[in-house]
């Protein structure tokens, strides 16, 4: 079919501003700033840089799983709702992100600053205020409130598609509601897990407003450190580097989810 | 019609890729500031831009960085023009060292001949070819007058005492981070040497978990709010702070402090050098540069600015030090490309210190670990199932 | 069970929406402290409206999302056309290329792309490249995914023989094409074209690293005005877009219930008819 032409002006396109900007990504990388020559030493550097990697991927590895924990249920419950109300539901949990997220990430640093509204009211009862920001806790908060909503829209999806009959098959068979959950819905919900926690991994540790805001001087991930490198310090081969490291990393972690998705001998998304 | 759409979309995509050029608009300029450092029409005090939109027909399209080292990257960066910029002296010099100014025309830029002897032939731009001064100011303290103990200040030393752990805010820029721990080190803030600079690094790690965060203009923000209390910064700027939050007070470290003057530049590649030229002859005429610096409580460079000013302001002692005081403060001198290159990497070093997150990095080996076990077991399971159930199809 | 993950659902969607109501609240607010409510006020409304720069700033962003969701979806949905009747590998190799922006971290497109346009404008000796042009193309670029996204399993849905079926009842291809291929995947287009969009309105990280001083879009003039001291009409006019964003998705799910009723209406009302004959 002669069809196929049809995608060639997008492929084209991809080629010119996804790939070929990836390769220019890695020749930054390998080169020197000064010269423009071959170089290793900014590959070489980024050993210095694993620390704040591995804290960038930990953390972001926390907010995914209670992403998940939070997620789940929910979205498990709006699946389960009658038509009009699932439409409903799954347009309050979308809704949030058509707010800039600068801004929403801002209303926390509001409420959990020192002198912010919760300290404020606590303060007002009597008591000792408490270092709610700057600390890990406060950018695995803003990791989660950002995020969720890409967690449950996957689960969502996956979870409303499961076909009824096949719960009903398993309850006529003999079991009941926890084993139903166990070896039905939970295996066929798999894909949505691994596309959640995908897609809330991925922008949780490459993430450098967040921190910046509701993290400490000490709470540096590895966003951060690429930004300044092509915002404020005028290093844009060393970014590329991170750039790259940060990108092999992600592929791997995919990669490994994926793994999961694989012996579960099912469909993934 | 199948072939015709595909090379219907290659030409939007074609149209589409193009750059396109300026087209024939009334004349804008780019000018690139420092954000909070201009009079804005806030408080009924004069809105320059307007004022210079006025008075020319030439609209300006204003933008603002927050630190030097921001604008150097952003010109390095290329990919965008501007027609103005104001660095501050040390970056004046970086960017003529460099060759990415313009050599301005000084016959279009009259008020120049107003400008103080003493702005003049400085140690940044020695034969007055490339800048013209906006202000000049010095760094202090500020320091909140309800939870700082009078004891306490007079130096330096006051941003690394652990009394105030979590409410000290540090400069966001390299050079005037570093030039603070110089200082209290008793070095130059300029020195080249590699060793002492080091020292001054490993000062500033020292003193990197007491600092709440390192923030530029955000400090406007943290201090009138109270939810920092010290913080180094610019006196002009603790003018303003003061209004909004009357408990603040400044003081001129014992050590000595950076005297600064920021200047304004045409950088290559302007787009409208006359229109440029204007905008800094308008800036730096005496009424402007006065009402401008009335709001903003820098240091104007021009005597007869002080006319125009509120007689409060033009009398400050912290916009106006006293000769007395000014010995004590000392200007930035050009670094060499090495040694501002070795700063910067320095710098990252300082902030990234102390992510090393033992307990992160032992938990993420572990996840690893499980993950690990979890594919063998799993794999050697599944292997048991296929052969039983090869056995059970066998039977 | 279903009782906890009903009350646990309402404190999850509470918990989403704690920050929009302290914007909302800080909009009212007469003081300039977010954490201090002084007083009721609504000169924060008023000031928004005088104000010369964020309402041109929201309408560039929308016109970057219009334009580009635009371009996008006519790309796309051809795209995924065309991928449709590929072979096994083209299509792998060409969903592989999909899913690069997709799994790849924001802050990696943007700062690829702004060497990429650095790399163009070096080349051609065009010093400005950086403004309203390379903001579209890398809002296209992040969009395309979308897009083929909810329209690939549209057409995997379609019944491959109702192109068919239409040509033999006397349609030319191209009348075919039109009235059975695109009307079957309308519906992806349209969820494909609403998603691009919105990504569009409110993408700070790429526009941040490719935006040029000609062309500001606001998520990223608004992360430089956090930055300084937050002025409260900024609070009153996200206020504003949240509120009527709201309204427009009340309407639409409201339209679309009264559809989906009068569609099982009728669905009945049919088989009843199909009953008495």
């Amino acid at each position: 079919m002669k069809s196929k032409s049809l995608a060639a002006p997008y492929l084209v396109w991809m080629v010119l501003f996804t790939v070929i900007p990836l390769a220019i990504v890695a020749y930054y990388a390998f080169t020197d700033s000064q010269t423009g020559q071959f170089t290793l030493e900014n590959v070489s550097n980024i050993g210095n840089y694993m620390p704040i990697l591995i804290k960038s991927i930990w953390l972001a590895l926390i907010s995914s799983v209670i992403c998940l924990i939070i997620g789940y249920p929910v979205a498990y419950f709006i699946a389960g709702c009658d038509e009009i109300l699932q439409r409903f539901l799954y347009m309050l949990v979308m809704l949030p992100m058509c707010i800039s997220f600068l801004l929403r990430t801002l209303a926390w640093v509001a409420l959990t600053e020192d002198t912010g509204i919760i300290n404020n009211i606590i303060t007002a009862l009597g008591m000792e205020p408490l270092p709610l920001i700057r600390n890990n806790g406060a950018v695995v908060l803003g990791m989660v409130y950002n995020y969720l909503p890409y967690m449950i829209m996957p689960l969502y999806t996956v979870i409303m598609k499961i076909d009824r009959n096949l719960v009903e098959a398993a309850e006529d068979l003999g079991c009941n509601g926890t084993n139903v959950f166990k070896r039905v819905i939970f295996p066929l919900s798999v894909p949505g897990i691994i596309s959640g926690f995908t897609m809330v991994f991925v922008p949780a540790v490459s993430t450098f407003y967040i921190s910046q805001k509701l993290g400490s001087s000490g709470t540096t991930l590895i966003g951060d450190v690429i930004e300044s490198q092509f915002k404020t310090a005028y290093n844009p081969n060393l970014g590329a580097a991170l750039s790259l490291v940060l990108m092999v990393m992600i592929f791997i972690c995919i990669g490994v989810m994926n793994r999961f998705g694989d012996d579960e001998e099912v469909i993934t998304l | 019609m199948k072939k015709i759409i595909p090379v219907l979309l290659s030409a939007v995509m074609l149209f589409t890729a193009m750059p396109v050029k300026a087209n024939a608009e009334p004349v804008t300029i780019n000018v690139y500031n420092w954000g909070q450092y201009i009079s804005d029409g806030t408080d009924g005090y004069i809105d320059v831009n307007k004022a210079f939109t006025e008075a020319t027909g030439i609209e300006v399209n204003y933008m603002t960085f927050d630190s030097n080292e921001t604008m150097y990257t952003k010109l390095k960066t290329g990919g965008s023009t501007y027609d103005v910029i104001i660095p501050s002296d040390y970056m004046a010099a970086r960017l003529i060292a460099e060759d990415m100014l313009e050599e301005l025309d000084y016959s279009n830029i009259p008020n120049y001949a107003y400008v103080d002897e003493a702005y003049k032939n400085t140690t940044y731009d020695p034969d007055n070819k490339y800048t013209v001064p906006y202000t000049w100011g010095t760094v202090g303290v500020i320091y909140n007058k309800k939870y700082v103990d009078e004891a306490d200040i007079g130096s330096w030393d006051l941003l690394w005492n652990s009394k105030y752990s979590g409410k000290i805010l540090m400069f966001d820029n390299p050079r005037d981070a570093f030039a603070i721990s110089e200082l209290l080190l008793g070095l130059s803030i300029n020195t080249e040497d590699e060793a002492e600079l080091r020292s001054a690094a490993y000062k500033l790690i020292e003193q990197k978990p007491l600092v709440q965060s390192y923030v530029m203009d955000q400090i406007f923000d943290k201090m009138e709010r109270e939810e920092a209390w010290i913080a180094p910064y610019y006196a002009g700027d603790y003018l303003l702070m003061v209004q909004e939050n009357p408990d603040l007070g400044f003081y001129f470290p014992e050590e000595g402090f950076n005297l600064f003057i920021d200047a304004m530049c045409i950088p290559k590649g302007c787009q409208n050098k006359e229109a440029a030229e204007a905008y800094i002859n308008f800036l730096c005429s005496a009424e402007i540069s006065g009402q401008n610096l009335d709001y903003l409580g820098y240091s104007t460079p021009v005597s007869d600015a002080k006319q125009y000013m509120n007689p409060d302001t033009a009398a400050s002692e912290i916009a106006y030090p006293t000769s007395e005081t000014l010995e004590n403060g000392s200007a930035f001198c050009y670094l060499q490309t090495e040694t501002s290159q070795l700063m910067d990497s320095l710098w990252l070093e300082v902030k990234t210190q102390g992510s090393v997150d033992s307990y992160a990095i032992i938990c993420m080996s572990a996840v690893a670990a499980l993950l690990a076990s979890y594919f063998v077991i799993h794999n050697i399971r599944k292997k048991k199932r296929l052969a039983n159930r090869c056995k059970k199809w066998k039977q | 069970m279903k009782r906890f993950n009903k009350i646990f659902t309402v404190v999850v969607l509470f918990f989403l929406y704690i920050p929009m109501i302290v914007l909302a609240v800080a909009s009212f607010n007469s003081g300039m402290d977010i954490a201090v409510f002084k007083g009721f006020t609504f000169d924060n409304y008023s000031e928004l409206f005088r104000d010369s720069v964020l309402l041109p700033l929201l309408l560039n962003s929308v016109i970057v999302a219009v334009l580009s969701s635009f371009i996008a979806t006519v790309l796309g949905s051809a795209a995924a056309i065309g991928i449709h009747s590929m072979g096994p590998r083209l299509r792998r190799f060409t969903m592989g290329v999909t899913n690069i922006p997709l799994t790849n971290p924001e802050i990696v497109t943007g700062v690829s792309l702004a060497l990429l346009f650095a790399f163009v404008g070096t080349m051609m000796k065009i010093n400005n490249i950086l403004g309203f042009m390379t903001l579209l193309i890398a809002h296209i670029t992040f969009n395309l995914p979308y897009v083929i996204l909810s329209v690939m399993p549209k057409l995997q849905q379609m019944d491959p023989h109702l192109e068919e079926a239409a040509m033999d009842l006397g349609c030319t291809p191209v009348q075919a094409f039109f009235k059975v291929v695109i009307h079957e995947i309308t519906p992806g287009i349209v969820s494909g074209a609403l998603m691009a969009f919105t990504m569009s309105l409110d993408d700070f990280v790429i526009s941040y690293f490719v935006y040029g001083p000609k062309f500001v879009t606001l998520p990223v003039e608004i992360y430089n005005y956090t930055k300084k001291p937050l002025q409260p009409k900024i609070y009153a006019l996200f206020t504003l877009l949240f509120a009527a964003i709201l309204l427009v998705m009340v309407l639409m799910n409201l339209l679309q219930v009264r559809d989906m009723k009068r569609n099982r209406e009728n669905r009945r009302a049919f088989r009843r008819k199909q009953v008495n004959v």
